[in-house]
């Protein structure tokens, strides 16, 4: 197969040369603007539409009645070359393509948006793309295409191995259409292949999900997400469970699934690289770790997220920004203006720290003096949480570390993450306000 | 007491054409036999305020339109409660049989929580019209009126109103004011306020039956205070009943309770507006209006005098008791200063509430308000509301216990023996202490029979005991029970109904202090004690009240990462106990790009929330979890 011509690889070094230089002059420089964001991103990929609605389910998704792919090729491809201008990143570090189904996208389609991103900033080689896959739309036909187009890492909702568990979920697959999925997408992308599961499903035993969960260990490839299932308002899920026609999934019982299956993983050997997800082989999603890290990302398609600096605009602070929900409109704008941006928030210095801070915590490594130092250099972790007593106690209990390598959940810590970081948002806030007023 | 009334009644004044209204009038005109001074009292919507516009109609005071309809009555809680029906207080002209009499309806307000400004009302007053329902019959409030009549003395005389209405049974209602009244049935009205059918009866019969006051003009002046009402131009307005002598503008008064004087302004009648006179005479009522700035200057029940003319006051005077006692806190704290106008406002026209400023860890600063009784309570809470838009959080009602000290170091302490304890902090402990004491009150019950298995269950476990039950007629009961007050301040009333589908009657009067086996309960968590949560319960309660507590505390307190333990304990001895497990887990299970901006808003909001926690020990409380277990629980 002739590796297509956007694999071309490129001086890392000059790259890692430009973070080290933009980092130093940062040190000299007073406190505003905050530091260089290194020139690259991450690139998240929409495909808005799926054949069906999960039960559970209340992403931007919709049920194309005729959908005209090639405009929305088309569109994809001109956001993408917008916004990539827009942030002025010369590297893209990874590409993923989410839904919606995306599986259901031609594979031409993912070819051409990976095509554009190589011919305006540098793509590597063995830059990380992934493709989230539903196994009835992925045959082994299809999944060979998106090798082509280059897929190079395969994200399958499996969501459970149990038939009954997948019409509660509105899923239109069976657990053997899903293990033949598995089976032929870990022949084409062998340690690259990750399977998704939910757990916490009304009416589910612990044991019935610790089977489950055994009998998918036994064929899964190296990485492996377990989403307990959040009942969100508008699903048809939530409503059934609200009437009561469906029993609510008790938390101690949610809690000890995930125990159990964090115990499982872990006795074969996989690494538990962030509060979802689990890796061995070293097969973590690199794109993925990028969000927690805080790093740059750029979103194309509909009602995607994204957080960058518009350099081309000459601004030095990162933005939140959204697309446009409703595909069809999504697509007029970007036809006339070249992107589909609904919404940019500027966000502060502060509320990029809150950020670093919540999603570096999801991650077994957590948050790192180093990694921490990139974006508040005059503040270390220290000097942020280091005198908090209350900081101190979940210590104590257990739960939080914070020493020479920098600030982490512990194993019990992980699982009740949201409760530490109340504390330590807080405490981020008060650190932040105190050092504020003690410059001025 | 322009408090309690809720009727806005709307009134054609017309131009007393004999009297002419630009030259003050003449009272003299009235000799004290031609004077007839009389109440309305009757149940909750048994036609009090109806029968009252067609008195003022019969008798000239207002035009007789179709607009002289009571307008529904403005508070729910007063509907619901029958606090109420406030007649307008008006001087009646009426000519009899050649001669001219001067009638003075003066108003009551309708519900026992007021039984003491009833008793001063009736006071000024030689007879009542009893009114009661056709259809209805005696209800407990029919009970209470005819006795505070009947220990007034009074000359009564029985209306049965509404015999137009289908259902209507004079017969019947006649039998039961036979049996309960010991009043011959020959002697009932028969009447319709609504049509007016044999109304002009009932006038006739307040002059007949009703003895002119027995005073002499020529002794000093001696004026009862029955009513004060506060205007914003004119300071406080007195409503007052002469037992002797008379009153014109200049002369000095003193009030015979804060022995303060002033000069008269203005002097008049109620017709039932304002009416400026030349004098009042001795056996007449009217308004007086002195400087007075605060209606705490007029109480109800005071004597008026002249200056250097003192006379024996009027017995029967007491300063405002409250008997129900609740916290009062803005909803936020930031509405403290319009609450508190507001509080203010409400005060100016009753000085029954007394005011405490207090304060709470949890809930802020506020109030400590005493109140004469529940419905009392429920009034001027519902008219902060409705009035004045303030929202606030009402704590449940406590009554005022009493402790017989035995420790001489308190009694030193204290400067007596016997102390009264309103705020559970402060209630001493067994120790140092020989008896314990909780008010009382005797309670009447009446009721169509079917329900009386039920009532005396309920009454059972409010730990009442019975003092009576008699049969007024061959369906209904009266139960007669005494009730400690704190079982009935919470939501006896509505429990009474909701069995009795809305068919039982209840009114109270206050009884006697009665020893008690009170304790105090602590709530604690992890051990620590949560010092708003104390509370004095007898002790046979004291489980199901501090298992409650705990409930209500439990689905109150958010999970922990620690296990909490909600305890209520006397002393050492903890009675009751819940538990909210340790979160085992709690964290989003995704968080990719579009899921992160929706997760900091979360989180942030959650973390403000948590500043604003109180910590007791380790465990923080929400603000919630303490207006879930003090504030009142909902009654419908």
């Amino acid at each position: 197969m002739a590796a297509p011509g956007w694999r071309r690889p490129r001086a890392r070094l000059a790259a890692a040369l430009r973070c080290a230089r933009a980092a130093r002059n940062w040190k000299h420089r007073a406190q505003q603007p905050p530091r260089a964001e290194p020139v690259q991103a991450a690139l998240y990929v929409h495909w808005p539409y799926c054949q069906k609605r999960c039960s559970y389910c209340n992403f931007n998704k919709y049920i194309p009645r005729g959908l005209d792919e090639e405009s929305m090729r088309s569109c994809l491809t001109r956001e993408a070359q917008t916004l990539i201008h827009l942030s002025q990143v010369q590297r893209i570090s990874s590409v993923f393509f989410g839904g919606g189904t995306p599986s259901l996208a031609s594979p031409l389609t993912i070819a051409a948006v990976l095509e554009t991103v190589s011919r305006r900033a540098h793509l590597a080689a063995d830059a990380e793309v992934t493709l989230e896959a539903n196994p009835t739309s992925a045959g082994a036909s299809r999944l060979a295409g998106f090798r082509a187009s280059g897929v190079n890492r395969l994200s399958i909702g499996i969501q459970s191995l149990d038939n009954a568990e997948l019409r509660l979920l509105g899923r239109n697959h069976t657990a053997d259409e899903a293990l033949g999925t598995l089976e032929e997408a870990k022949k084409l992308f062998p340690g690259r292949t990750s399977v998704d599961l939910i757990f916490g499903l009304p009416g589910q035993s612990i044991s019935s999900w610790a089977g489950g969960l055994e009998e998918l260990l036994q064929l899964c490839d190296d990485h492996v997400s377990l989403y307990q299932l959040t009942l969100e308002r508008g699903t048809s899920l939530f409503k059934q469970v609200q009437q009561g026609s469906l029993p609510v999934p008790k938390q101690e019982v949610v809690a000890e699934m995930y125990e159990s299956a964090r115990e499982m993983l872990r006795d074969v050997g996989f690494r538990q690289y962030e509060v979802s997800n689990f890796a061995r082989n070293g097969a973590l999603s690199t794109h993925n770790l990028s969000y927690w890290q805080g790093s740059q990302y750029i979103g194309i398609g509909p009602g995607a997220h994204g957080r960058f600096v518009p350099r081309a605009h000459g601004e030095s602070l990162r933005e939140a920004r959204i697309q446009t929900l409703e595909p069809d409109s999504w697509m007029k704008e970007v036809l006339a203006f070249g992107h589909g941006t609904r919404k940019r928030t500027v966000l502060s210095q502060l509320e990029v720290l809150e950020e670093v801070l919540v999603l570096g915590l999801r991650t077994d490594i957590g948050i790192t003096h180093q990694h921490w130092q990139q974006f508040a250099a005059s503040l270390s972790l220290w000097d942020m949480f280091g005198s908090s007593e209350e900081v101190k106690e979940l210590e104590d209990q257990g739960l939080l570390l914070l020493d020479n390598r920098g600030l982490r959940c512990s194993w019990k810590g992980l699982a009740v993450l949201d409760s530490l970081l109340l504390t330590l948002l807080n405490q981020l806030q008060q650190s932040w306000a105190d050092r504020t007023a003690h410059r001025t | 007491m322009d408090f309690y009334q809720k009727k806005t009644v709307h009134y054609e004044y017309l131009v007393l054409e004999e009297y002419d209204v630009r030259e003050k009038l003449d009272m003299s005109i009235f000799p004290v036999e031609n004077i007839r001074n009389f109440s309305i009292i009757a149940h909750v919507d048994h036609g009090k305020s109806t029968l009252a516009d067609r008195l003022l109609e019969i008798t000239g005071t207002i035009a007789k339109t179709d607009q002289n309809k009571q307008v529904l009555d403005k508070l729910q809680v007063e509907r619901e409660r029958g606090i109420t029906v406030k007649a307008q207080t008006a001087s009646l002209f009426y000519s009899y049989e050649g001669m001219n009499y001067l009638l003075n309806l003066i108003d009551t307000p309708g519900h026992v929580d007021f039984s003491y400004e009833v008793s001063r009302s009736l006071s000024a007053c030689q007879g009542v019209i009893l009114v009661v329902d056709a259809n209805e019959g005696i209800q407990a409030q029919t009970m209470a009126n005819f006795y505070l009549a009947f220990e007034a003395q009074l000359a009564i005389i029985p209306v049965i109103n509404k015999i137009d209405l289908k259902n209507a049974d004079p017969e019947r209602v006649e039998k039961q004011i036979e049996k309960l009244f010991d009043i011959s049935k020959d002697e009932c009205i028969r009447i319709s306020a609504k049509l007016g059918t044999n109304v002009e009866k009932v006038l006739q019969e307040v002059i007949e039956k009703v003895p002119p006051p027995s005073v002499n003009i020529r002794d000093p002046l001696k004026a009862l205070v029955f009513d004060s009402t506060f205007d914003h131009y004119r300071g406080v307005i007195a409503n007052i009943a002469l037992f002797g002598g008379e009153v014109q503008k200049g002369h000095k008064i003193v009030s015979a309770h804060t022995r303060k004087t002033y000069e008269v302004n203005e002097v008049g009648i109620l017709t039932p507006n304002e009416q400026p006179t030349h004098t009042l005479y001795a056996g007449q009522v009217g308004y007086l209006i002195a400087g007075m700035k605060e209606v705490t200057e007029a109480q109800i029940g005071d004597t008026l005098y002249l200056h250097k003319q003192p006379v024996e006051p009027l017995p029967g005077f007491k300063s405002a008791k409250p008997m129900v006692f609740a916290g009062m806190y803005p909803v936020d704290q930031a509405e403290y200063n319009n609450l508190k106008n507001a509080i203010e406002k409400l005060t100016l026209n009753d000085s029954s509430v007394t005011i405490h400023r207090d304060s709470s860890l949890a809930l802020g600063a506020g109030w400590r308000l005493g109140f004469l009784g529940l419905l009392h309570l429920e009034v001027f809470n519902q008219r902060l509301e409705q009035e004045y838009n303030a929202s606030v959080i009402l704590t449940a009602p406590t009554v005022p216990y009493k402790a017989v000290l035995s420790s001489t170091k308190l009694i030193k302490e204290h400067g007596k023996e016997e102390i009264t304890v309103i705020n559970p902090a402060e209630f001493p402990d067994k120790s140092s202490v020989s008896e314990y004491l909780e008010p009382t009150v005797l309670g009447t019950i009446i009721t169509p029979d079917e329900h009386i298995g039920k009532i005396l269950t309920l009454c059972q476990t409010r730990r009442a005991v019975q003092k009576d039950m008699m049969y007024i007629d061959e369906h209904r009961v009266m139960l007669k029970y005494i009730f400690p007050l704190n079982e009935i301040v919470v939501d006896f009333y509505d429990a009474l109904k909701s069995l009795s589908s809305g068919y039982a009657s209840f009114d109270y009067e206050d009884a006697e202090y009665q020893a008690a086996d009170l304790v105090k309960m602590d709530i604690l968590l992890n051990g620590n004690s949560v010092e708003e949560l104390g509370t004095v319960v007898h002790k046979d309660k004291a489980y199901a009240v501090g298992k409650a507590m705990c409930e209500r505390l439990k689905d109150a307190i958010p999970r922990q990462l620690f296990e909490i333990a909600i305890q209520a304990a006397l002393g050492s001895e903890v009675i009751a106990r819940e538990t909210v497990k340790a979160y085992r887990k709690n964290v989003l299970a995704k968080c990719y790009g579009g899921d992160i901006t929706r997760k900091m808003k979360l989180l942030k909001r959650q973390a403000e929330g948590k500043k604003k926690m109180r910590k007791i020990g380790n465990v923080e409380v929400p603000k919630d979890a303490f207006i879930s277990v003090l504030k009142r629980q909902s009654e419908k």
